[in-house]
């Protein structure tokens, strides 16, 4: 149950993109074609779920049982950043077609705040193991979802006439927050 | 990059490339910590000092460090320093520290910190570089200020905690709420858009 509400909180309520505003460079830069947005958010979504796994296990196995809390932020950054790189290495070697597809927005991820974030809430909201295997999958799920509405809105957009001064970055962040605005509706699912 | 004057290094950072309206940098601070001016100030202080300091390190150090390492060398520095301002910010300031949650460690991915290392700091002088984070965290204060001016205005009557609208107004809610923050800096970047396509026409008419 409790692992449920995690999901549909990190998903619906709490999207990282629309709550916390993690993850905004990739959300405006990646987000004009529906495509491209959509391997965005599985390059995302898979990055996270290793994130949270790998970050779990350095702070309750290392930092925490020798009182190096404070190292947390250096830590996962190089944690973060090294396993990037490592995922980046094996899917050219093992799917050429699905480094096609994810493979440049792979470095990107590295300082993407998502991934980061995730680390950091995920440590603050004092979650066991599974939790956070479960919150970094919703949140990369909840990612996805955020640029793809994004993409199909921007794709419209494209068509549409708007003002000068308006165009490019300023009426995709008003759109953002229309569409989080529409999300605020689910936050009374869970009280 | 042609030689610029101490002043214009100083100030193309507050408008012409203001790293929140123009680079598009940092928006996730921008937006998160706005909702009142104080978490602001604090945030931009935190800021500063990162991007201060990490720029100094890193133009030191920009002859010694070869090439393929530096953008790791580059964040381990930065997270040292942001380490540095966020237990700082804990120990003095704990009600702060909690009002901002994961955005003070979160200085270690923000996009300008590590933009200005690699655009700025790793190609120039020690002075230079210090003078350009000033000037980019200038902008980023700025506008980070701005933000937090209107929402708390608008959301909360006040302005740092004292009541600067009447009764008669009642408060916009949603200026406080995560949707205020994404619609008032794309008005904001709209308005400064604005404002530099009257400059642009003002000039090409003498």
């Amino acid at each position: 149950m409790n692992l449920l509400i995690i999901f549909i909180s990190a998903v619906l309520i709490n999207n990282f993109v629309f709550y916390y505003f993690l993850g905004l460079c990739p959300y405006l830069g990646v987000s004009r074609k529906i495509g491209p947005s959509i391997s965005m958010g599985m390059a995302v979504t898979f990055v996270l779920s290793l994130t949270a796994v790998s970050s779990w296990m350095i702070n309750h196995w290392i930092l925490i049982p020798y009182g190096l809390d404070y190292l947390q932020i250096v830590s996962f950054i190089l944690v973060i950043a090294s396993l990037v790189q490592l995922v980046e290495m094996f899917i050219r070697k093992v799917s050429p077609p699905l480094y096609q597809a994810m493979g440049i927005y792979l470095p990107l991820i590295t300082t993407n705040c998502v991934i980061m974030g995730l680390a950091l809430l995920a440590a603050l909201k004092n979650y066991n193991f599974l939790e956070t295997v479960v919150f970094g999958v919703s949140a990369g799920i909840g990612f996805t979802l955020a640029i793809v509405l994004m993409a199909a809105i921007r794709e419209q957009l494209e068509l549409a006439d708007v003002p000068r001064p308006l165009r490019g970055a300023a009426i995709a962040l008003i759109t953002a927050g229309i569409i989080s605005l529409a999300f605020m509706g689910f936050s009374g699912i869970i009280k | 990059m042609a030689q610029k004057t101490t002043r214009q290094q100083f100030f193309k950072g507050l408008w012409a490339e203001n790293p929140v309206t123009r680079q598009l940098l940092g928006l996730c601070s921008v937006l998160a910590v706005s909702n009142a001016v104080i978490n602001g100030v604090a945030m931009g202080l935190a800021v500063t000092f990162v991007l201060v300091f990490s720029a100094l390190l890193v133009s030191l150090i920009r002859t010694i460090v070869p090439n393929q390492v530096r953008i790791a060398s580059f964040i381990v520095i930065i997270a040292s320093f942001v380490t540095i301002a966020d237990r700082v910010l804990a120990a003095y300031f704990p009600q702060l520290s909690k009002a901002m949650g994961p955005y003070v460690p979160l200085i270690v991915v923000n996009c300008i910190i590590l933009g200005r290392a690699e655009a700025f700091a790793s190609k120039n002088k020690v002075w230079p570089s210090i003078i350009d984070a000033l000037g980019m965290s200038g902008g980023y204060v700025l506008t980070l200020l701005l933000m937090g001016f209107i929402r708390e205005l608008l959301g909360n009557r006040t302005v740092l905690g004292t009541q600067i609208l009447g009764q008669w107004f009642e408060p916009w809610v949603v200026m406080l709420l995560p949707p205020g923050a994404f619609i008032m800096l794309g008005l904001i970047i709209a308005i400064s858009n604005f404002i530099d396509f009257k400059i642009k026409e003002r000039r090409k008419q003498p």
